[in-house]
């Protein structure tokens, strides 16, 4: 087991790599970094001195490798906005977009196991079918348009909570459930056909035949294993999940990461952009590399090759 | 009395309610029909858009400026829909707005599946140390939230409708190569793969002829789906000022002028993104009942 999750840790080194490669042309296909970096009418001197301080007067590969030491040390350089380090201004807002996100999921299990229950439950029936059309319409819902008719119904016209910025619990209600409902349907869905294929099986049956209740038989016995599939897919729907947070904290004004990643784009501000991707993929990959981890919880008959 | 409660527990519910196969085909063509007509309204929309449009979508007229839609109290029964802070037709701007949706839905998944299937395909029929990069190149892309990739490569390239459809593009390819790898590795050890090789076929000449035929039935289920993703992050670009800019009409820029307009005008942010969801939710019926009617291995997932 200890060998598995070691394995597991270091099959993330390749992603990482491709992900410094990816950070290292996305930050300079915007034309010559130095531009961003120098105020507009410095001559010409001033120029290649920002140039060979940040060393990119040197060959691309050079580049390359210092900015790979650079980043494995955490060090993606300072703000031009803030005048600070990137790094810590990245993980201060985090915790916020962490909040929202969690929030999001509740808000999406407690959408999406009834529905997919429900729909597993009276398979092909009319509330089924009402079922599945009311998730794929929450698929094609924009994010940012559900939040904006929210803040419509429940700040504008109902005035019963708050639109925009961080507080109490209040604040949170309306972003997490744009958010939630984003993923709710993926979930529904998945939970749906694991649930129907599952009470097919022979343990259901008999569990039924030894006289438990309906709700013993669906809820211990069936569930627990149409779970499995379900991690997998909210460890997918993480990567969805901190993209939608971007749209989402603008349009609510939550001060998270998401928010300052794309207001640094907005200004170009390319230390801060490219500590924020890091830190949004390396969350993408622990999550998947937990999801992996949680089926040794979850299904005891997997093994990982070491008695 | 517990024998009787568990028989009838079994009787309820061992067997599902089948359905006769005619009864499901028209349920599930229904629905799909459904999608393709919307499908099919929207493309339609944005070829005929001048003529079919009401108003000149850009025409300024202050005297007008905000009017709710024609139903309205306070409506104006020349603008079905209302007109916007500058007192442009909305519902014009509306179908004019198709335009957009379409083009950078159509060529941003044209790039995707191109440079898809060519990665996947390279992938799968090479294997070994090619097929190791290029998966990994693939897990890479799958860690980076799309559209915070999508929104810094626009930022930083310069937005504007090209960058916006080459950036989505390149974006989005990562689905089609796993799709396109998987399938070539499950085609690839078939007989008549094989055949073709002793034959003496060239790689490229097989992978063309015989691969690729296998594949196209996934390869349209996941286009169809990827234009309602790539229409949505369009919309969502636009909106955040990162996408097509003013005064090109789109739905995302509708709605992010009329955000501003939120307490005052409702029908400014409420009909774009209605159209918007419509849009989706057609391609997402059209790709869920293709799915179905060409490729049961893809069901489900």
């Amino acid at each position: 087991m200890v060998r598995y999750i070691a394995t597991r840790i270091l099959q993330l080194i390749p992603p990482l790599l491709g992900l410094s490669v990816i950070l290292f042309v996305l930050m300079r296909i915007g034309g010559d970094p130095v531009a961003h970096l120098v105020r507009p009418e410095a001559s010409v001197e001033e120029v290649a001195a920002v140039r060979a301080a940040y060393g990119f007067d040197r060959p691309l590969h050079e580049q390359y490798l210092t900015s790979l030491v650079m980043i494995f040390q955490g060090d993606f350089g300072t703000s031009v906005r803030f005048r600070t380090d990137a790094m810590p201004l990245v993980l201060e807002r985090l915790p916020a977009t962490m909040q929202l996100a969690t929030a999001a999921i509740v808000v999406a299990l407690l959408i999406a196991i009834p529905i997919g229950l429900i729909s597993a439950l009276f398979q092909n029936s009319p509330l089924d079918i009402v079922l599945t059309l009311t998730s794929t319409l929450g698929r094609a819902m924009p994010n940012f348009w559900l939040g904006i008719m929210l803040i419509l119904l429940f700040g504008v016209q109902l005035r019963w909570l708050p639109v925009s910025g961080m507080g109490d619990l209040s604040n949170l209600v309306l972003p997490a459930t744009t958010l939630g409902i984003g993923i709710a349907p993926a979930l529904a869905r998945l939970l749906r056909s694991s649930m129907i294929e599952v009470l097919r099986r022979e343990y259901v049956t008999t569990a039924r035949a030894k006289g438990l209740t309906e709700s013993t038989v669906v809820l211990r016995h069936s569930l627990r294993n149409a779970m499995i599939p379900f991690v997998t897919i909210l460890g997918l729907q993480v990567a969805w999940l901190l993209g939608g947070a971007v749209v989402v904290e603008e349009v609510f004004a939550w001060p998270g990461l998401g928010r300052l990643i794309y207001r640094s784009v907005q200004v170009r501000d390319l230390a801060v952009v490219q500590a924020g991707v890091f830190i949004f993929a390396l969350i993408v990959m622990i999550a998947n590399l937990l999801v992996d981890l949680s089926y040794m919880i979850l299904d005891p008959r997997i093994t990982y090759g070491d008695k | 009395m517990k024998t009787t409660e568990a028989i009838s527990n079994l009787s309820v519910a061992r067997p599902r309610r089948t359905e006769p196969a005619w009864v499901r085909s028209i349920r599930r063509n229904s629905v799909g029909l459904i999608g393709m007509f919307i499908v099919a309204t929207v493309v339609l929309m944005a070829i005929s858009a001048p003529l079919i449009a009401p108003h000149d979508p850009a025409k300024l007229n202050v005297r007008s400026r905000l009017s709710p839609p024609a139903w309205a109290a306070e409506g104006d029964p020349k603008y079905l829909l209302g007109t916007d802070q500058l007192g442009r037709d909305v519902l014009s701007r509306l179908i004019h707005g198709s335009r957009v949706s379409v083009i950078v839905g159509v060529l941003g998944v044209a790039i995707s599946v191109v440079v898809g299937v060519i990665i996947g395909l390279i992938s799968g029929y090479m294997g070994g140390r090619i097929d190791s990069l290029l998966s990994r190149t693939v897990d890479t892309f799958m860690s980076i939230p799309f559209i915070i990739l999508a929104l810094a490569a626009v930022g930083f390239l310069g937005p504007g409708l090209t960058n916006l459809i080459i950036v989505l593009g390149l974006t989005g390819w990562v689905t089609f190569a796993r799709v396109v790898r998987g399938e070539v590795l499950l085609v690839k050890r078939l007989e008549y793969v094989t055949a073709a090789r002793t034959v003496g076929q060239s790689d490229w000449r097989i992978a063309l002829f015989h691969v690729l035929p296998n594949v196209a039935a996934s390869i349209i289920v996941l286009s169809t789906l990827q234009i309602a993703t790539v229409i949505i992050a369009e919309a969502s670009l636009s909106f955040l000022g990162m996408g097509v800019q003013p005064p090109t009409i789109t739905w995302g820029v509708m709605l992010s002028e009329g955000r501003n307009h939120l307490a005052t005008s409702w029908w400014l942010t409420t009909f774009p993104g209605v159209t918007i969801s419509l849009t989706a939710l057609g391609c997402i019926l059209m790709g869920d009942w293709l799915r179905d009617a060409l490729d049961p291995r893809l069901r489900n997932g």
